[in-house]
């Protein structure tokens, strides 16, 4: 995947290219015509003694490599542009492409792995191009180029090349091939030291307080001498990589000296032109080298290139509708028609048959255990799933045709994990309506129950929020993120789980704010605790993706068993008295 | 507020974001060509540590001295050689030469003719050479003189081999060395230091820097010492090959050394640039990707992709212009080799056809000033290299120095252990601690806690209850008074021996990497499998595992992400129940755990507490209402004791915070209404339980209102 996905991002950069290979081989002759000056200095200026000749000859020597260092640099120029280009563009197509995703899609591929699909991965393939338009691209012609210029110099002798070169390509390559492997283990048995360590730094109390300090020490001891065995195989093999390649260089030389000699011997070889083909032999053998290096390079590239593919070629499932509606009645009406929702390739749906309706301006609650499908019910009304089956509609158009910027401003969503964004909380506040007052912003603090912390943090609504929201505690976050919502004035408000971490009594506090505030919009609760959802107009009760009862909470009372069970477990969790 | 109640909320709500692993850069590991590293952190003090650093080395001085010796023969024999090589193509050269001359003729007399003949610069050449004319190549004498070189280079290549080998080592064993010291120096490390760093930052010491030091140890041990050998080497060789040219090869040194810099010190600043673009960057798209949900129903997917092409061009400007600075040096280097090369050539020639130089020496010489940059240039970018290692290493070296905590006392005291289980009577005596100097937290506080009893400790955030279990555990050390666990002031006895008698279920639910077997043993070392099932069916851990495919042998990955919270809570009391302490901690999840997995945590919790003295840290009232003593904290001060009756009739904080739990609306019929359905639909067992539970509740209300 890494050549046409490189190749076609480059695309737009083929005249950067065609530079960077036009100066590439302008470097790459002049410094392959450098030898031949050289000899040309002994056999035609030393051996006859023409003082005169040597310095013309010195003079255009000069002169090409002013040349050769102008291209290089030209060529690096084009290339970094190139290496630079192609991986802002990747970045850039990566980023557009998960920003069309779904959450079905984002689910698949887990966050973590986009993060680093669009971050370590792209640099690993700019990294590759820019290192290939610096110096992979002249090893080539510096190889074949060089073999051509020494079989110019000597025809009879070049059976040289055609021996050190494979016998270089073979020593490096054992040693590479022997070391991949260990290299991999290394990387596991670091990762295990490091694993080791992590545990023990982030369950320390707990080691503490079963004294386990001693067990602990002993299974690092283990992973460190696991980690330092492998670190001395692949460091042994490392000593032996410079010595063998100085010795195939070396012995190359010695033979070009001694097989020459018989050349220049018979009169049909120069001693300069010796000296030049001595050159060019050592430059071809550079190049392999640095070829074989860079090779080592390329399958991780690859595999980076197969990862950012695989996310650039997924087809979201979500798709903005070509006919949107772009006029909604602002009621709030939320209805399910035999909504199911499955994974591709899951065996069990996630959710089945679901059929309910709720009325504007009131309030519904779902409730279940984990892994019931309360989350996935809930995202299907923004869209950030489809439904595979049936139709979720809002104020009695299916979502599907709703142009999705009118639907997003029709919805205010509180997640189950509070997520801040980086900045302050004023700029988190106004993240679903940028122009809201200060006013507005306080108001909502008021009812999220989060005006006194907000107040007291230094700066107010400009205190700054770190990444994630990982400077204020959990139920501030959920407070926030709560206020948020509220900010944005939607017609439906979706709260998943959202009060988990709140106490009950800024719990009960915030409920009671929250109905007088946000008037005739209806209200979508996914809740854990019964206390919480106890006066919804009407509760649905979900088990393993199925509505399994509803009503209102004495109505389930009497009908739903499952109901019946979750209240009477948290009757001892939890006074609902 | 104490930082510790602030990390335990923060895991107790299960809303930290997923955060991939932490790594100093995006780009991973150092690229073979050194392509962009990051930039380079300058140490503080770059000599004590470097010394320090050395200092390491010392257990090894003997490798250390064989190695020098060992690359000083290696370097001799490889910078040899080309003198040595230069030798043939001498005897080639004039063997050459020799051949257009008359046989038979002596070199005076060829020189003499060519002298008349008015070739003088030609004469001025042969002179020095050893050539008889009309000879040729003296092949014997090549032969010779090529198998010295042979011997020489495959003994350098040798000797080289083992000194990188001996070195490899040695930089091995330090590096482990210390890896283990920082392993000890973790476990003697007070628990306020741990509190104190973050986690993250911490992590990265033990893992990154740790990894930075062995590489550039590695890499610049090796290196420099080659290639500062070699420098001097080849000096040494040119100067005796030739002076003047020597002269020339030396104007190299300055002219590279300021390419370096000048060079090294724009892309240095450039790659500062790009490296905080890219953190930037990187920040954006972790942010956006992790919020993704929020991005889309907030409606910014616009702003957000404006705001990110507009970050992402910003790096893309500081890329390049990093790469284009640092990718000159390359060529800029080549050109200074060329210039030599060039000036070698022409002066070399020069001189050989004046004959003041063999031809063979000026190919040797030529052999030698490239010899000779190269090493230069490595030495350049090593710089670089030590001062990344040596930064890292300070900061290893800052946590190899922080302050351990207090030794064991040499003659430990030990509590009486009573089979009989009178034993866990923990008084607080008068006890006053702070985490900062300045910041009063715990005041002069006393409570007892009798044998057997359950002791709950409730009160706002921040009230000092997770340092009130600190205290107990001797994480931290009281800044006065005592507390004494069975008449033995806990700062007496060993923490093993005091740690050995507690048993602790903390809401941070942390669990190991291994099997669930293996969690469970962790409670104490030598369990049978017998006492891990018992503890398991005690605590309800068995139900859950029966149903897993791979029972106990289930591993817990990483993020434990195949058990629900509920069911990794059940686990650590389970843990703790083996561990059959005398006194147990109980610190209650807040997390929304399913809520009948929570019904098992409380009984699970239940079965634990039964016959031993308990510290209950509550979040819900409802749970502690037969405690025999609950504790309400506020900022750091015990402002009531008593029974639950007690306190309600009291009406004081307890009873306020009580009501404010529950203010919500009533559903008491519905309570037994529920229970009669369950009995209804034969579901006899559980329901008889949950009447248990629900009159207890009941006649504990009756008993407050009363």
């Amino acid at each position: 995947m890494l050549l046409p996905l490189v190749w076609r991002y480059l695309k737009p950069y083929r005249w950067l290219l065609v530079g960077v290979v036009v100066f590439q081989l302008a470097q790459s002759i002049a410094s392959l015509y450098l030898p031949t000056l050289n000899a040309d200095i002994i056999d035609q200026g030393v051996a006859t003694g023409d003082t005169a000749y040597i310095l013309s000859a010195g003079a255009w020597m000069l002169a090409i490599t002013l040349g050769q260092v102008v291209c290089s640099v030209i060529a690096v120029y084009f290339g970094a542009r190139a290496a630079m280009a192609l991986g802002r563009d990747l970045r850039s197509g990566v980023f557009e492409k998960v920003g069309e995703f779904s959450e079905r899609e984002v689910a698949t591929f887990g966050a973590p792995s986009l993060i680093t699909r669009s971050t370590n991965d792209v640099q690993q393939v700019q990294m590759l191009v820019l290192m290939t338009c610096t110096m992979m691209v002249s090893a080539p012609m510096l190889c074949i180029g060089g073999i051509i210029m020494a079989m110019q110099q000597d025809l009879e002798l070049s059976w040289l090349i055609a021996v050190a070169v494979p016998v270089l390509l073979i020593a490096v390559g054992l040693i590479i091939w022997r070391m991949v492997p260990l290299f991999r283990s290394m990387q596991k048995r670091v990762d295990r030291v490091n694993t080791v360590l992590r545990e023990q730094l982030t369950g320390i109390r707990v080691i503490r307080a079963f004294v386990r300090e001693p067990i602990e020490t002993e299974r690092f001891a283990t992973a460190n001498a696991e980690l330092t065995d492998t670190a001395l195989r692949t460091g042994r093999l490392m000593a032996l990589m410079f010595p063998v390649v100085m010795l195939v260089l070396n012995l190359s030389s010695i033979a070009v000296l001694w097989f020459g000699a018989f050349r220049i011997e018979d009169g049909s070889m120069q001693v300069g032109t010796l000296t030049a083909f001595l050159s060019y032999l050592m430059q071809i053998l550079m190049a392999v080298m640095m070829a074989t290096f860079m090779a080592v390079m390329i399958p991780r590239a690859a595999v980076c290139a197969d990862r950012i593919q695989e996310v650039l070629s997924t087809e979201p499932s979500v798709r903005p509708p070509s006919n949107p509606v772009v006029n909604l009645n602002g009621i709030g009406s939320i209805e399910f028609d035999g909504v199911s929702f499955s994974y591709p390739g899951a065996e069990q749906p996630v959710l089945t048959g679901l059929d309910f309706r709720t009325a504007p301006g009131t309030t519904t609650a779902v409730i279940g255990s984990t892994g019931s499908g309360k989350t996935t019910l809930i995202n299907l009304l923004p869209r950030l799933f489809d439904a595979t089956d049936g139709t979720v509609k809002v104020d009695g158009v299916d979502v599907r045709d709703i142009d999705p910027e009118l639907l997003w401003a029709h919805i205010g969503l509180v997640p189950q994990k509070p997520y801040l964004f980086s900045g302050t909380v004023a700029s988190n506040l106004r993240y679903g309506k940028s122009d809201a007052t200060d006013t507005e912003l306080w108001h909502a603090l008021e009812v999220a129950q989060a005006r006194d912390f907000v107040a007291a943090m230094p700066g107010g609504l400009d205190a700054p929020i770190s990444q994630g929201g990982t400077n204020v505690s959990g139920g501030q976050r959920q407070r926030l993120a709560i206020a948020r919502a509220l900010v944005k004035r939607p017609a439906i408000y979706i709260f998943d789980d959202s009060f988990s971490a709140l106490d009950l009594t800024t719990d009960a506090n915030l409920r009671r704010a929250l109905r007088a505030d946000i008037g005739d919009a209806t209200l979508f609760i996914v809740a854990q605790r019964v206390s919480t959802i106890i006066d919804a107009d009407q509760i649905l009760v979900l088990e393993h993706g199925e509505i399994v009862g509803r009503g209102s909470h004495d109505e389930l009372l009497e009908s739903s068993e499952t109901y019946a069970e979750i209240v009477s477990s948290q009757l001892t969790a939890e006074e609902a008295a | 507020m104490s930082t510790t109640e602030d990390a335990a909320n923060e895991t107790s709500t299960g809303s930290t974001p997923a955060q991939p692993a932490p790594q100093r850069g995006p780009m991973g590991g150092r690229g073979p060509m050194g392509g962009g590293g990051a930039p380079v952190e300058k140490p503080k003090n770059f000599g004590s540590s470097l010394k320090r650093l050395m200092g390491r080395l010392r257990p090894e001085s003997f490798q250390i001295i064989s190695v020098t010796i060992l690359a000083v023969i290696g370097v001799v024999f490889s910078v040899l050689g080309p003198k040595l090589l230069g030798e043939g193509t001498n005897i080639i050269f004039s063997g050459a030469i020799s051949a257009q001359m008359p046989a038979g003729a002596t070199k005076a007399e060829v020189i003499a003719g060519l002298r008349a003949s008015g070739q003088d610069q030609l004469a001025d050449m042969i002179a020095p050479m050893q050539l008889t004319p009309g000879e040729g190549i003296d092949f014997a004498a090549l032969g010779t003189v090529l198998l010295g070189v042979l011997a020489l280079y495959v003994l350098a290549s040798v000797f080289m081999w083992l000194q990188g080998f001996v070195l490899n080592g040695s930089v091995q064993r330090t590096i482990y060395r210390l890896r283990e010291d920082i392993e000890t120096k973790l476990n003697a490390l007070p628990l306020s230091y741990f509190d104190k760093m973050q986690r993250g930052e911490l992590l990265s010491r033990v893992t990154n820097d740790i990894d930075n030091v062995s590489q550039s140890l590695q890499q610049t041990l090796s290196q420099a010492l080659t290639s500062i050998l070699t420098v001097i080497g080849v000096v040494i060789m040119m100067f005796s090959i030739s002076p003047v040219l020597a002269g020339v090869a030396l104007v190299t040194i300055p002219l590279t050394v300021l390419i370096t810099v000048i060079i090294g010190k724009r892309s240095q600043k450039l790659f500062v640039s790009q490296w905080k673009h890219t953190g930037e960057l990187n920040a954006r798209i972790e942010e956006t990707f992790t919020g993704h949900s929020l991005v889309k129903v907030f409606g910014r997917q616009k702003e957000t992709n404006a705001e990110f092409t507009a970050k992402n061009d910003e790096l893309y400007g500081a890329s390049f212009g990093a790469q284009f600075v640092s990718g000159i040096i390359m060529p800029a280097m080549v050109f200074v080799g060329n210039l030599v090369y060039v000036a070698i050539a022409v002066i070399g020639g020069l001189m050989v056809a004046s004959g003041q130089m063999l031809l063979g020496d000026v190919q040797a010489f030529i052999q030698y000033s490239r010899q000779f940059t190269q090493p230069l240039s490595q030495l350049g970018s090593m710089a670089n290299l030590l001062q990344s290692g040596v930064a890292s290493a300070e900061r290893v070296f800052e946590l190899l120095d922080a302050d351990e905590q207090s030794p064991d006392a040499a003659a430990p005291a030990s509590a009486p252990l009573k089979a009989d289980g009178g034993s866990g009577r923990l008084v607080f005596d008068d006890v006053t601690f702070r985490y900062a100097e300045d910041k009063p937290l715990i005041e002069h506080l006393n409570l007892v806690a009798e044998p057997g009893h359950t002791i709950a400790i409730v009160g706002p955030t921040g009230a000092g209850k997770t340092t009130l279990v600190n205290l107990i555990m001797r994480f931290y050390e009281l800044n006065s008074g005592r507390i004494t666990l069975d008449g033995v002031d806990i700062a007496t006895m060993t923490r093993a021996d005091l740690r050995g008698r507690m048993g602790m279920v903390l809401q941070d639910t942390w669990l190991f990497g291994g099997t669930i077997r293996d969690n469970i043993a962790y409670g104490r070392s030598g369990a049978t499998e017998e006492e891990i099932l018992a503890a398991a069916k005690a605590t309800y851990v068995d139900r859950f595992v029966r149903s897993l495919p791979d029972g106990y042998d289930t591993v817990l990955d990483d993020e434990a992400g195949n058990i629900s919270a509920g069911e990794k809570q059940l686990i650590t009391i389970a843990r703790a129940f083996l561990a059959q302490p005398s006194v147990l901690i109980l610190d209650e999840a807040t997390s929304s755990v399913d809520t009948r997995t929570e019904l098992l945590v409380q009984k699970a919790m239940s079965a634990l507490r039964s016959d031993r003295t308990s510290f209950v840290i509550a979040h819900r009232l409802s749970t502690i209402r037969d405690a025999d003593l609950i504790v309400v904290m506020e900022n750091g001060h015990i402002v009531e004791q008593g029974t639950h009756s007690a306190l309600l009739v009291q009406g004081g904080a307890y009873y306020r915070l009580y009501n404010a739990q529950f203010e919500a609306p009533a559903i008491e019929e519905a309570e037994l209404s529920a229970v009669e359905t369950l009995v209804e639909r034969d579901n006899a067992e559980r329901a008889e339980a949950l009447r248990g539970e629900v009159l207890r509740g009941e006649v504990a209300t009756e008993e407050g209102i009363a």
